[in-house]
């Protein structure tokens, strides 16, 4: 269960975060140019966080005790390959979903 | 056809995007505890559905405060990539509209406009700023009415359905597109790589190390590739 005024607290926060860091160039940085090794970075933020965030959640799901449970692995490799194959978001998380519905069903 | 009505035309097909995932955000959240207010003050307040997934996941797991801070807004940092790059085009418009330029700066806002003040270098400002919130009209307050939805059918979902699983999924679905080149993949890797070698560390820093080790890796392998073509 998550504390209500943590929650709060994280809304705010993010919310002013986030649009500072949309609005830090249109607002305040005109039109001079970035040091380039920062735009270098900047580029793989994304690539960087969002697999950090995810690998032990795929790997040690909570809801198996921190077990690697074959359905999860299934339907992860599924929804990467679709998604790397075809660059479609959408059809990649429909397929990882159907993967863990359909194995919901056989295995229970 | 005016600026406004184009870009009103360019953006309807991002609804097919954005309903689905705010659906799902409103379903997680309530799913995690959050009320229907809640829920839509977080899309409305935030409006970045990566950073908000990534924030809910962490107070699920009862990180601290600044941990998840830390982590939603390093998944946030390409919006400032995508504020300075279209600074050249937007930047001289009014504040005003400035402010709510940034408030609608989301992923599929910017690539929607960058590619087509490229396309038209001879639009005006005035053309550019009204295309801009053409684009914005069908995204972003569809991500709000998809989350309210999804908070309302969340209530109803029984939760022995694999839905702790419904954020790793949507973030694999988003990076696997991403990987385009070989130093977009070096970096996923490193990231992930790092972050189950640190997972051992307290308040979620293996996280923090899989990011930072990710963007360092993957801007190396950049320099590194441009060398030897260049070479």
């Amino acid at each position: 269960m998550i504390d209500s005024t943590t929650l709060w607290t994280v809304i705010l926060a993010l919310g002013f975060g986030s649009f500072a860091l949309r609005f830090v160039f249109l607002g305040f940085v005109g039109n001079r140019p970035l040091p380039g090794w920062l735009l270098r970075h900047l580029r793989y933020t994304a690539v960087a966080v969002l697999p950090a965030l995810i690998a032990p959640l795929i790997l040690w799901p909570a809801a198996n005790n921190g077990e690697p449970d074959p359905t999860r692995l299934i339907a992860a490799t599924v929804t990467f390959a679709v998604g790397f194959a075809t660059r479609n978001v959408i059809a990649a998380m429909i397929c990882g979903a159907l993967v863990m519905l359909a194995s919901g069903y056989i295995l229970t | 056809m005016s600026s406004y009505a184009r870009g009103l035309r360019d953006g309807f097909p991002f609804i097919l995007m954005v309903f689905p995932f705010g659906m799902l955000f409103g379903v997680v959240a309530t799913e995690s505890g959050l009320t229907l207010t809640e829920t839509v003050a977080f899309s409305v307040v935030v409006i970045a559905g990566a950073a908000q997934f990534t924030a809910l996941q962490l107070m699920n797991e009862q990180a601290p405060v600044l941990v998840v801070l830390g982590s939603a807004l390093a998944v946030n940092l390409r919006m400032a990539m995508y504020s300075a790059s279209l600074t050249p085009h937007l930047g001289p418009a009014p504040l005003w509209q400035r402010v709510f330029i940034s408030y609608f700066l989301v992923d599929q806002t910017y690539a929607g406009s960058i590619l087509e003040f490229e396309k038209r270098p001879a639009m005006t400002l005035g053309e550019k700023s009204a295309y801009f919130f053409g684009l914005a009209t069908p995204v972003c307050p569809p991500w709000y009415g998809a989350t309210l939805l999804g908070a309302w059918l969340g209530a109803a979902i029984p939760t022995e359905l694999g839905l702790d699983f419904a954020v790793p999924i949507a973030f694999l679905a988003m990076i696997a597109p991403m990987l385009r080149t070989p130093a977009h993949r070096i970096a996923a890797a490193t990231a992930a790589a790092l972050a189950l070698g640190f997972a051992w560390l307290p308040y979620n820093f293996g996280l923090i190390v899989g990011g930072v080790g990710g963007m360092m890796a993957g801007a190396r392998a950049e320099q590194y590739f441009e060398m030897r073509r260049g070479s």
